[in-house]
């Protein structure tokens, strides 16, 4: 038990806070309820799935500035295929997005491991190659979405052995997010490669000397984030059913959640939970203070403050670590 | 080393050694290319009004590429110098009438130190990651800024004209914005070469715990650093203020992530330790003249964006592979 607590203690403390924050906001707002929960879980979606993109690149010791961009390019693919055709087709659409998101991870992974150039600059120069792909998918905002791809994430799901009263609680888009997440993320972390993941992030050259394929590894974690960001693309298609070409402030917010929620950049250490946990703490706050009827560009300052406030302590902790 | 030399013997070797020992030859090599395939595409274009057109647009960028290349050299990255930059147009624009020009222009360079100085502060006391840090203190700015437009919303905004002068207006040819970049940069290139600060600064990218036990305060130089860096980016945003003459609130933002990109391509690596400012000028100019050509070539946004992400990594990339054998 002592050492459940000790090996969680991050995770435990983001979900004791967000427990507080759900608290603080049904005091602020008695109405706070169902309708509540299933607004934050549909808005955390997008942001949650661009944070498990850059978990997975951060864990493997790198960093992806082009996410909010393959999802730009994920989200219009989606929308022009699904703009107009059946039903049945939008079947085929979603795993043919799935699979260039695939493909423009491994790509990114690519030229990081051909180039020899540093990962960030390789994923700066291609947020501009993605963007300039989705422009041209889609000039400006449109396409469409198939019908069941947009119930995917409204209203809330029934679980024949669980009583209405306590499934009505858990929305649909929570469900989605949990089993997208856990059916990637489960076998990886059980999985060689997602040993190997951890081990390049520790410490390549002692990875190597190991005998992990440390380019392997590296193309398939950015592989791994380009699925993500297709998922991600996919519900922002789903949710407001159209593409959007421009992409969204999925970026900053992806990093901020990551190192909210105890993964360091540098690699090699933390979860997918923490991070998780993380978006939907950035979520509820910026929730409550539109609730609170606080100025929407003062939300903008809290969110930053936090994001500097927890980097800094975390930073702290980290000095006084490794004077010891 | 030696045996290395006479293992890369040949052309190839001898390419190699030049561009390692002088980089700016390749890089005016690449700029003189791009000019004159510009003037094949389109003859006649290149002349005295373009080129100084294309100078007056690279300086701002070449300036906020300096924020780039002095964090770099010590292994970070200044993502805040958008903000800091738009922050002192916006505020001199704003307090003109009420302070005059040389108040409004000392006002307005304030927030952009205090931005610097939080970022040395998280930087280099807290160790957090500069690229995290600048880019919370970029936010943190932003918001800011946008409480601070609904309380000046009524005052209006103008131009001071010594920056509209500074900015778009031309001597004999030669735009006057020379008179500020060349000081600054005579004294960010000497200073880079000749003085302590400058030294420490690559004495810190190369190898921070070694700065440190031969007696270096790093976090010292890293607060003086970036409130420089800060400084640099708020008198940038005054000049395009002077320039595109409509403070907006994303007048710096989107020539950010250009700025890092005019520093790599001009060799400067973003892990530390190396790099040198005159690379970084000839990047934003050979940036700048690629705009243009990309421009007059009517290529579509999407094609555009393409082509500029491809050029960045595919420079940096034979960038690399020269320089990587030393």
């Amino acid at each position: 038990m002592l050492k459940f607590l000790r090996n969680h203690y991050w995770n435990i403390g983001l979900g004791a806070m967000l427990a507080l924050l759900l608290i603080f906001t049904k005091i602020i707002q008695p109405n706070y309820g169902i309708s509540g929960l299933e607004s934050l879980s549909r808005s955390a979606l997008t942001f949650a799935f661009a944070t498990a993109a850059q978990t997975v690149v951060v864990i493997a010791g790198g960093i992806d500035l082009s996410i909010a961009s393959m999802m730009a390019v994920a989200s219009v693919t989606a929308a022009v295929m699904m703009d107009g055709a059946s039903e049945q087709y939008a079947l085929l659409v979603v795993p043919f997005v799935l699979l260039v998101g695939l493909a423009m991870g491994a790509i990114n992974g690519m030229l990081i491991v051909f180039s020899r150039v540093p990962d960030i600059v390789v994923t700066l120069a291609m947020l501009f190659v993605w963007e300039g792909v989705a422009l041209m998918i889609l000039k400006a905002p449109g396409g469409g979405s198939a019908e069941w791809v947009k119930g995917l994430l409204i209203g809330q799901v029934a679980i024949g052995w669980l009583p209405d009263g306590l499934t009505q609680w858990i929305p649909k888009a929570l469900i989605l997010l949990i089993v997208c997440l856990g059916a990637v993320w489960l076998p990886f972390r059980r999985s060689r490669f997602g040993l190997s993941v951890y081990a390049i992030g520790s410490s390549s050259l002692a990875a190597f000397r190991s005998g992990v394929a440390v380019n392997r590894t590296r193309i398939a974690a950015y592989s791994m984030a380009g699925l993500f960001a297709a998922m991600g693309g996919l519900v922002l298609t789903a949710s407001t059913g159209i593409g959007a070409p421009i992409p969204g402030p999925y970026l900053l917010a992806s990093v901020a959640a990551v190192v909210l929620g105890g993964v360091t950049l540098g690699g090699g250490r933390g979860g997918l939970l923490g991070p998780i946990i993380a978006v939907f703490i950035l979520r509820l706050v910026r929730t409550d203070l539109a609730l609170l009827s606080v100025d929407p560009n003062v939300t903008t300052i809290v969110e930053g403050t936090i994001m500097v406030v927890v980097v800094m302590a975390g930073g702290l902790i980290a000095v006084r670590a490794s004077r010891k | 080393m030696n045996t290395l030399a006479k293992q890369s013997s040949g052309i190839g070797g001898a390419l190699r050694r030049v561009v390692r020992d002088y980089p700016l030859v390749p890089l005016i090599v690449l700029l003189a290319a791009l000019v004159v395939a510009l003037e094949i595409m389109r003859p006649g274009i290149v002349n005295e009004r373009w080129i100084a057109n294309t100078i007056k647009f690279a300086i701002p960028l070449a300036m906020l590429a300096a924020c780039q290349t002095l964090t770099m050299l010590t292994g970070g990255i200044d993502l805040s110098v958008g903000t800091a930059a738009t922050v002192s147009a916006f505020v001199a624009a704003t307090q003109l009438s009420t302070l005059g020009p040389t108040g409004a222009i000392l006002v307005a360079l304030i927030p952009p130190i205090l931005i610097g100085i939080a970022n040395g502060i998280g930087v280099g006391l807290f160790r957090v990651h500069p690229l995290i840090m600048t880019l919370g203190t970029g936010l943190i700015g932003t918001g800011c800024l946008q409480v601070y437009q609904r309380t000046v919303i009524a005052s209006g905004s103008s131009v001071p004209d010594i920056l509209a002068w500074l900015g778009t207006g031309l001597t004999g040819g030669v735009p006057n914005s020379l008179l500020l970049f060349v000081p600054l940069a005579v004294v960010i290139i000497v200073g880079l070469r000749r003085t302590g600060f400058g030294r420490l600064l690559y004495a810190i990218g190369e190898n921070e715990n070694a700065a440190r036990l031969a007696g270096v305060r790093s976090w010292q130089v890293i607060l003086a650093l970036y409130a420089l860096s800060g400084l640099i980016a708020g008198i940038t945003g005054l000049l395009y203020l002077g320039l595109i003459k409509a403070p907006s609130l994303s007048l710096v933002e989107p020539r950010v992530l250009p700025s890092v990109a005019a520093a790599v391509i001009g060799g400067t690596s973003i892990f530390g330790g190396r790099g040198s400012y005159s690379g970084t000028i000839v990047g934003a100019l050979i940036l700048t003249v690629l705009a243009t050509m990309l421009t007059i070539m009517q290529i579509p946004e999407g094609t555009r964006r393409i082509l500029f992400g491809l050029i960045i990594l595919v420079v940096t990339a034979l960038y690399v592979r020269i320089t990587q054998d030393s």
